[in-house]
């Protein structure tokens, strides 16, 4: 149960981190951070720390998987032990396994898998400190991630989670706002082709407060959109030519 | 027809290079249309002449096609065969048909005496229809065994930029380095030099252009490189 006293919201709407109710977190994202994968990202919104690992087009093994008129897409969500209050066990549990299912399906209609018949595209996604929304963030890692790989993709898919707190839609939630709030919906887009990839609700919205949470929501994804087309813009911008 | 991108402007997924069914576009993976609009589907620079839209990917892997010249390594022997590293999504064979001048008689002969695990080859694709690996040939013009020289590895999607126009960037850095150089199209580059301190110039060389891919004016900047890089190695005076 809710703590004794404890306000989402306070008197000046303001949310328990001080941000307003449509506010994104910090973010930071970079992209070609693990030296041996072919792609990788980093994420951070907040307190949450995704990291993101993409191989592939690779052969399968083991080979009976192998699809011969497309690519298969293996997708791992995985929390390391210290990435929670409580160590978490570091098998997968049955959300892990649930999450790896629902962002595999997602990232499948991001990529062109038929061009690639026979092969694999494996994703990782290490979650290395969690503060809610960990999926979503994993999601961009990934896309990200598989930009980096040189991976033909329709978009980028960008995603954000929003809540309700004490009755009040709010953008991208914490994880106080997650435990004791009414409700959670993360949402993935591709968001020039305006298409979701990925729409989960936890807990109850009326109709007329999901249309609202939807446009919320489509508002954060733009800006992370953003963010996600600079980070890896800034990989090539860094390198200037060198003066002989 | 408006193409919204410049030319040699950096583009990344599903960002909007044009719009309307007349432009045309050249590459058939890096990019591609919904109804009347054109998106990118990677990292690259976009190409832009006219009517015509492309985009040249920066990140990419290899991907086998016919009559391409690619090197291998080989990674394991059978009793007639060779299985080949060409770094592509596929394991390539080379049959010993393909490799030998004479029939090859696996009783009385071994094809370890002509190609062992880890000996390097330059090959050519002669099969591949994606329902299959990929099979190679070292019978042609320049195709073999690679006994001698360094080979150095770049991200395949930059390998056109090293070869340039018309081979403009690789014919100059050979000229220059006087070096040898093969590139095998699936990102390794063979490198073959009077003295291993040339094929150093030239290995750094492209690894220059690998690095700086995306920028303009890289062939003029890359010839001042090597001459400054021979120079103090007292290559030349």
């Amino acid at each position: 149960m809710k703590p004794e006293g404890l306000k989402l919201i306070n008197e000046e709407g303001l949310r328990v981190d001080g941000r307003k109710p449509d506010e994104l977190r910090p973010v930071v994202m970079e992209v070609g951070v693990l030296k041996n994968a072919d792609g990788s990202a980093y994420v951070q919104q907040g307190n949450t720390k995704v990291i993101a690992a993409v191989y592939g087009p690779r052969e399968i093994h083991p080979k009976h998987l192998t699809l011969p008129d497309r690519a298969i897409l293996r997708t791992r969500y995985h929390m390391v032990p210290y990435s929670t209050d409580e160590r978490k066990s570091p098998a997968p549990t049955r959300r892990e396994i649930e999450l790896s299912k629902v962002i595999r399906e997602a990232l499948e209609s991001v990529i062109f898998v038929e061009l690639y018949p026979r092969t694999t595209i494996d994703v990782f996604i290490e979650v290395i400190q969690a503060d809610a929304g960990t999926r979503t963030a994993g999601i961009m890692a990934a896309s990200l991630a598989l930009a980096d790989a040189g991976i033909p993709m329709r978009d980028l898919v960008a995603a954000v989670a929003v809540g309700k707190v004490d009755g009040q839609l709010v953008l991208d939630i914490n994880q106080l706002e997650d435990e004791y709030g009414e409700a959670d919906m993360p949402i993935a887009m591709m968001p020039s082709l305006g298409k979701i990839v990925l729409l989960q609700l936890n807990g109850v919205l009326t109709e007329e407060e999901f249309k609202q949470a939807l446009q919320l929501a489509k508002k954060g994804i733009m800006k992370l959109y953003e963010y996600e087309q600079q980070a890896l813009r800034k990989k090539y911008v860094e390198i200037k030519p060198e003066e002989v | 027809m408006p193409i919204l991108v410049q030319h040699r402007q950096i583009v990344v997924p599903g960002q909007l290079l044009a719009e309307g069914r007349d432009v045309e576009v050249k590459s058939q993976h890096t990019v591609y249309r919904v109804g009347d609009k054109l998106y990118s589907a990677v990292i690259g620079l976009a190409e832009v002449q006219n009517n015509r839209i492309n985009v040249i990917a920066l990140e990419g892997f290899y991907f086998p096609k016919v009559d391409d010249i690619v090197i291998g390594i080989i990674i394991d022997l059978g009793l007639t065969s060779w299985t080949v590293d060409i770094r592509a999504p596929y394991t390539a064979i080379l049959h010993a048909n393909d490799a030998l001048n004479k029939p090859f008689n696996p009783l009385k002969d071994n094809l370890r005496r002509y190609f062992d695990v880890g000996d390097l080859l330059v090959a050519k694709i002669s099969v591949f229809d994606r329902t299959r690996n990929p099979i190679l040939t070292v019978r042609g013009k320049g195709l073999g065994k690679i006994t001698k020289g360094k080979i150095v590895e770049i991200v395949p999607s930059r390998v056109p930029r090293l070869i340039g126009k018309k081979g403009s960037m690789i014919n100059m850095i050979k000229e220059e380095t006087r070096c040898q150089i093969v590139v095998g199209l699936n990102g390794r580059v063979w490198v073959v030099g009077p003295s291993p301190l040339h094929e150093e110039v030239a290995i750094l060389a492209i690894k220059k252009v690998e690095r700086e891919t995306h920028t303009t004016g890289l062939t003029d900047r890359v010839r001042a490189f090597i001459r400054e890089e021979l120079k103090k190695r007292g290559l030349v005076s």
